[in-house]
């Protein structure tokens, strides 16, 4: 109840500022439970379009020209391929069973998937459509993060709870750096100086750095009347800036707020129930958090970290991306 | 750093495993209640292929001997076999006896036991042992998880079924202790005695759907009724055959158990994939108890770079320990008895139900320890 009044009063002071409207992004969020994408004017913060996609969509990203919308359709064992134009299905990629997530190298040629079932790390040439290269990886590979000179991408596994570095050139792993439980996600800084793996069981993030491959940092996160057993780290963000981080910290229901200098937690913006994915608005002003449990996406203002507005989406909102243009 | 070539240099780490298991053809009231030749070992295996896909990278590798003896059987020569042969970390899958038998020599021996099958809450307890560390867990447990849903369904009244083996008048009695526990009320109670029926008879049903009615028709009223027959004597012939139409738990209708089939929930779609793929069946309780303890040596292995017990050992008994395995949260060891701490399944045979501990049952350290015999209460002294 204290929450919806908070995003009630925080919902008036943005209608008030309504004057010098930032330039419109498209929000699209993957609905896991009921096999959608909700399509989500940042500006209006209104859900325009609702497209109907294969079946338990999880992992979602976009080209950086904005034209195609890629998609992790788990139980198609597919990723498809959607038109922002037209909201149209126009393709697909051969991902190997039960993709999950992925990541687009830093010249949009090249997409890097885990495929779960497998244990492979999946190189896909976007170009040909065709499998360029299947990196054997630990158990329940998951996250996937690149390195924005695109030379090193990582892969976290699971089960195995590695981060695995693999060169891009060779395909082949380089440096394999044991992380705590269940490794969810890898988000490089944009010097390329680090690494950040989030640990949903471990309960940690891992910093670690890219020079020496080792585990230099881990952050922890402590909220005064909840059990550690709930604070469940997932999806990470490192703003364009490398100043701060944003993490997401699943049935703890909030995104922490990370220094990234300090690695010091600043703040937890209470959001809504089981909190997985992020996507900043590519003005950096905004970033967005799926709320899993509740339905709904979270903005929070990144000037401020209040969290300003939900906006109801799907079933089992997922993954999270926002138009670049 | 270890790296892939790095670890194609070093010398392969082995770190032997042993399942030792009582087993014996069993019946079931449902021929789909029968368990499967390999339960329990199938999960083990599954866990030694993630912990050698892992291996791979630092130099390990995990081997499984699987042994297996009759139940009621003397197993101090199976075991005695096994350690021999090198294994100084054994799953064993027996009765409350036959672990007691070898459990004193193991831990001379520097053999650390992990419980995979006996829920017998004396092992725990007055019987506990430092060197045995229970992934199975307990009656107390299950039934304490099933009590939890019941209340706060808020189903208190409850009528009792008990079968008259020694096992059934146990999981009767943690039902009873549940009762009280958390607020439910056992307005009643009747034995079912084992009088040596086959379990599979052409046209029996003809007479049970009869004799049930008749057999439930004394009990006053009340919300559910619930069955302790874990020796597979008549607890699947009571749901829908009750003289008053009454939701039916225990050992059958609303089943308290460490996993379910179809789970799929924290990530255990992946796992249910990975067992069904390698077993062609799915994954059972006693697969995922045993897949655990094969896991928590793995990752204790991974973590130490060591296949020493003792090392091992330290390491799982350490402070801050925990596993993660498909349960929704980090599961932990209960150091006073070495008891895994871990969520109850709640299935009707097709399907989870619910989960506990339920909302709303809070505690000081971890809401696992809802379920089961607490610290405050418990009567092991470990030695």
């Amino acid at each position: 109840m204290f929450r919806r009044l908070t995003f009630l009063s925080a919902g008036f002071v943005v209608a008030a500022s309504i004057g010098s409207p930032a330039s419109a992004y498209m929000v699209y969020v993957s609905n896991e439970k009921d096999n959608t994408v909700s399509v989500v004017d940042s500006t209006t913060k209104e859900v325009v379009r609702t497209i109907d996609v294969g079946q338990r969509p999880r992992g979602i990203t976009i080209s950086h020209d904005g034209k195609f919308i890629y998609l992790c359709a788990s139980d198609d064992d597919t990723i498809e391929i959607i038109d922002t134009a037209t909201y149209g299905i126009v393709g697909s990629l051969p991902s190997g069973p039960d993709p999950e997530l992925f990541v687009l190298s830093p010249d949009g040629k090249t997409l890097y998937v885990a495929n779960e079932d497998d244990n492979l790390v999946t190189v896909i040439d976007l170009e040909s459509k065709k499998v360029r290269a299947e990196v054997p990886v630990g158990v329940e590979p998951e996250g996937m993060g690149i390195s924005p000179d695109g030379k090193s991408m990582v892969n976290t596994s699971e089960t195995t709870n590695m981060a695995h570095f693999i060169d891009t050139e060779t395909n082949e792993i380089t440096h394999n750096v044991l992380v705590d439980s269940r490794p969810r996600f890898a988000e490089f800084k944009p010097d390329n100086s680090e690494v950040w793996v989030s640990a949903e069981i471990g309960g940690t993030v891992s910093v670690i750095d890219n020079a020496s491959r080792e585990v230099k940092h881990k952050i922890t996160f402590e909220i005064p009347g909840l059990r550690s057993e709930a604070i469940q780290p997932v999806g990470v963000r490192i703003t364009a800036d490398g100043t701060k981080a944003y993490v997401a910290l699943g049935p703890a229901n909030r995104v922490a707020v990370v220094n990234a200098k300090t690695y010091e937690v600043e703040k937890y913006v209470l959001v809504g129930q089981r909190v997985w994915q992020l996507a900043f608005t590519p003005d950096q002003k905004t970033i967005i958090s799926t709320n899993g449990v509740s339905n709904d996406i979270t903005f929070i203002d990144v000037a401020t970290d209040e969290a300003i507005q939900s906006v109801t989406v799907g079933a089992l909102p997922w993954g999270v991306v926002v138009s670049p243009n | 750093m270890p790296t892939d070539k790095a670890a194609q240099a070093q010398p392969i780490l082995e770190i032997k495993l042993g399942y030792l298991r009582a087993y014996a053809p069993q019946l079931a009231l449902s021929v789909l209640d029968v368990p499967p030749r390999d339960e329990g070992v199938a999960g083990a295996k599954v866990a030694i292929g993630d912990n050698n896909t892992t291996g791979r990278f630092l130099g390990q590798e995990f081997k499984l001997e699987v042994s297996e003896v009759k139940p009621n059987a003397d197993v101090i020569a199976a075991f005695n076999d096994m350690a021999l042969k090198g294994a100084r970390y054994i799953l064993a899958d027996i009765s409350a006896t036959q672990l007691l038998s070898v459990a004193d020599f193991a831990r001379d021996k520097g053999i650390l036991i992990f419980n995979v099958g006996a829920t017998d809450d004396r092992l725990r307890e007055e019987d506990c042992r430092a060197n045995i560390f229970h992934t199975a867990p307990t009656r107390t447990m299950l039934a304490d998880g099933l009590a939890q849903y019941l209340i706060w369904k808020q189903w208190r009244r409850w009528v009792l079924v008990y079968g008259s083996h020694a096992r059934d008048k146990q999981f009767a009695d943690a039902l009873r202790r549940a009762a009280t526990r958390f607020g439910g009320e056992i307005v009643a109670e009747k034995e079912f005695t084992d009088t040596g029926t086959a379990r599979r008879t052409d046209t029996g049903v003809v007479q049970i759907q009869r004799q049930m009615p008749v057999f439930t028709q004394e009990f006053p009223d009340h919300d559910v009724l619930l069955v302790a027959d874990e020796s597979e004597v008549f607890g699947t012939y009571v749901p829908f055959r009750t003289w008053i139409p009454r939701p039916v738990a225990g050992t059958s209708g609303l089943i308290p158990s460490a996993w379910h089939p179809a789970s799929e929930q924290w990530g255990g779609t992946q796992i249910q994939n990975r067992f069904a793929k390698a077993n062609g069946r799915r994954m059972l309780s006693k697969d995922m108890a045993a897949w655990t303890a094969a896991r928590i040596i793995g990752e204790a292995a991974t973590r130490t770079h060591s296949a020493d017990p003792e090392v091992l050992a330290a390491f799982v008994r350490a402070e801050d320990f925990s596993i993660a395995a498909f349960r929704g949260q980090k599961l932990t060891f209960r150091k006073w008895n070495w008891q895994l701490r871990q969520p109850v399944y709640l299935g009707d045979g097709r399907s989870v139900v619910s989960t506990s501990p339920q909302e709303g049952f809070l505690h000081q350290f971890s809401e696992l320890d809802t379920l089961g015999i607490d610290q405050p209460e418990t009567r092991c002294v470990l030695k």
